[in-house]
């Protein structure tokens, strides 16, 4: 402590350094970190990092066991799949894909969805009873269902497949800004914000909004692997990204029957969408106690 | 004496509850009648017991809530919906609640600078830090405090914060709903000393709302007493103290809990059950609990009659 009479004050980090000293203290997240930057790294200097074209067929070296194997080659890593592409260039440029899926899926839903759920939320009860039994429909479909439906309707392709299977993560976005806001809405400090004058818009977003991000952005974390996986999904039955495009889940299910003869080309696939499912909920998970004030120490 | 602050006429406010598909929603009367003066330095105490009105009526008198019935004025502009979002800056409210009354995603500085973001855009962000800090030292913070989050904060220091927030738009009524009754009783009387040393700075008019009689004591200067929405007894501290005239006040007062063992315990025990603020009963609401009572009260409503020491009541006490 200075004296009272000069009363000093330390600089205020800055908010980057400031969230980076809380998310460092979660190993668990740092590490998800890691490998999220891998496969953001993948994703963005694919063509560089991939020792050949993911479409190239080396017609005498199919099924190629990966390089530690006996009759593996170095010249392969990894490996080759049936049609003798090199699964290790396929995997890098699949990461791409992914993130497309995970990113665009992931921004479109929870924006939607939180927009709609702060209206729900704030709205007069008959707007709000119509908003949620319209998202109590889709939430009653098989999500999965829903999402090939709406593929059969728009078309097979990637594209479609991102939107449909954006349409059927929306609804929990909106329940839990709902949920959220109208338990946040209660509170005092929203009244307050109303006597000091604040608009409808400020109070939805300036006051409201960031005390209900922390279970959204876990949502955000955990949809971005559900996107994935359902992306793969749709891929697997042949509703998403259609060959040769080398998407993971349509990698799969490319060599769903090679499953005995070569566990190579089914394996690395499910591992690199493990791994990065993975990785993104350990890093949502960090990112919540990271920005929630309530668990940062004074 | 200075003309009024505010003036509350037959301040009446009432809800309709229950009512679904097939029942007639009923008329909750949370506050039936009330009227009070507001005077620039001094403060007025609305006491009762939970339910009976109070925070209702701070929510009319902040602007919360539109009255059912009933006027308010403030500075002798009425005060009505299409006229809040400029007079909202001449009533502003400290809540119970330390904990819930300040956003905990804000810093401190950013919680007291918003009242000036929202009203005075045209002060410029250097000015309204300026102003925020000079706040933050009037309630008795440090202005290493500016930088913080409010749960690094004790339940004393919240309250100040929550007052300076208030203060940031130069009110002329301060709305305080039991500002202390969270708070430890050490750290009571330090609010309580900062509130009065405030009103004095800064000329304030307080509508102090509290079920706490020793601190309505210690604060006010006038009291309304209310049951069941509606005053029953007004008038100047002293007197309602020395003398209360209605039996629910004196009910009221026997059940302060006082510092010496040596007092006469006359303490009345009121029974009987509260009425439902829904049961619109034509007598005295506090009949069913009334030691005196008598077959007009249950008929027949009692006017408030007596100013300036008024009561509600068809045998006042004397």
């Amino acid at each position: 402590m200075t004296d009272a009479t000069a009363p000093t004050e330390p600089a205020r980090p800055g908010r980057l350094r400031e969230f980076w000293f809380y998310f460092r203290e979660n190993r668990g997240a740092v590490f998800g970190l890691w490998v999220f930057a891998a496969f953001v790294i993948c994703a963005a200097l694919g063509p560089w990092l991939a020792p050949y074209d993911p479409a190239e067929q080396f017609r005498e070296l199919t099924l190629l066991p990966p390089a530690w194997q006996t009759g593996g080659s170095w010249a392969h890593p990894l490996g080759t799949d049936p049609l003798g592409r090199d699964m290790l260039s396929r995997l890098i440029i699949g990461a791409r894909y992914s993130f497309f899926v995970g990113v665009i899926v992931v921004s479109i839903a929870a924006s939607g969805g939180i927009l709609i759920g702060m209206i729900a939320g704030f709205a007069p009860s008959w707007l709000d009873s119509v908003i949620m039994r319209i998202m109590d429909v889709i939430l009653a479909f098989p999500s999965l269902l829903l999402a090939l439906v709406l593929v059969a309707i728009l078309g097979p392709s990637l594209t479609n497949a991102m939107i449909a299977i954006a349409i059927v993560l929306q609804p929990h976005y909106v329940r839990l800004t709902r949920a959220s806001v109208l338990s946040e809405k209660q509170k005092d400090y929203v009244t307050s914000a109303r006597v000091a004058g604040a608009g409808l818009l400020r109070l939805m977003f300036v006051t409201v909004l960031p005390n209900c991000l922390a279970p959204i952005i876990v949502q955000g974390a955990l949809s971005f692997s559900t996107a994935i996986l359902d992306a793969a999904a749709l891929g697997f039955l042949g509703m998403g990204a259609q060959p040769p495009t080398p998407e993971w889940g349509t990698m799969l299910a490319e060599a769903r029957e090679f499953i005995l003869r070569a566990w190579w080309v089914v394996t690395f696939p499910g591992l690199a969408i493990l791994v990065t499912v993975l990785a993104i909920n350990l890093m949502g998970d960090g990112l919540r106690d990271a920005l929630d004030p309530k668990l940062k120490r004074s | 004496m200075t003309a009024p602050v505010m003036i509350a006429t037959a301040l009446a406010r009432h809800y309709e509850v229950g009512g679904g598909l097939f029942s007639k929603p009923q008329v909750l009367r949370a506050v039936l009648r009330v009227d009070f003066n507001l005077y620039a330095g001094r403060t007025l105490a609305v006491v009762g017991e939970s339910g009976c009105g109070k925070s209702t009526l701070a929510r009319m008198v902040t602007m919360i809530e539109e009255p059912t019935s009933g006027e308010l004025t403030l500075d002798g502009k009425p005060v009505i919906k299409p006229a809040w979002p400029e007079l909202r800056t001449d009533v502003q409210i400290v809540f119970q609640d330390p904990y819930g009354s300040l956003n905990p995603r804000q810093r401190v500085g950013t919680i007291l600078m918003e009242p000036l973001v929202i009203n005075r855009p045209d002060i410029s962000s250097a000015d309204r830090e300026a102003r925020a800090r000079e706040m933050l030292g009037l309630v008795g913070l440090r202005p290493e405090h500016f930088d913080r989050y409010p749960h690094m904060f004790s339940g004393g220091q919240r309250q100040r914060i929550a007052i300076a927030r208030a203060l940031m738009l130069d009110p002329k009524v301060l709305v305080l709903d039991e500002p202390v009754s969270a708070l430890d009783v050490s750290i009571q009387s330090a609010v309580l000393n900062l509130l009065i040393d405030l009103q004095e700075r800064l000329n304030l008019a307080y509508l102090f709302i509290s079920h706490d009689l020793s601190v309505v004591r210690h604060v006010c200067d006038d009291i309304i007493v209310m049951y069941l929405g509606q005053a029953v007894e007004t008038g100047p501290k002293e007197e309602v103290f020395a003398s209360p005239r209605h039996p629910y006040t004196k009910a009221l007062l026997s059940a302060t809990p006082r510092a010496d063992p040596g007092a006469a315990k006359d303490r009345i025990k009121l029974t009987g059950e509260l009425p439902s603020p829904l049961a619109n009963l034509p007598g005295c609401p506090f009949a069913p609990r009334c030691w005196k009572v008598q077959d007009i009260c249950r008929a027949e409503r009692p006017a408030l009659n007596g100013a300036p020491h008024a009561a509600a009541c068809h045998f006042p006490l004397d």
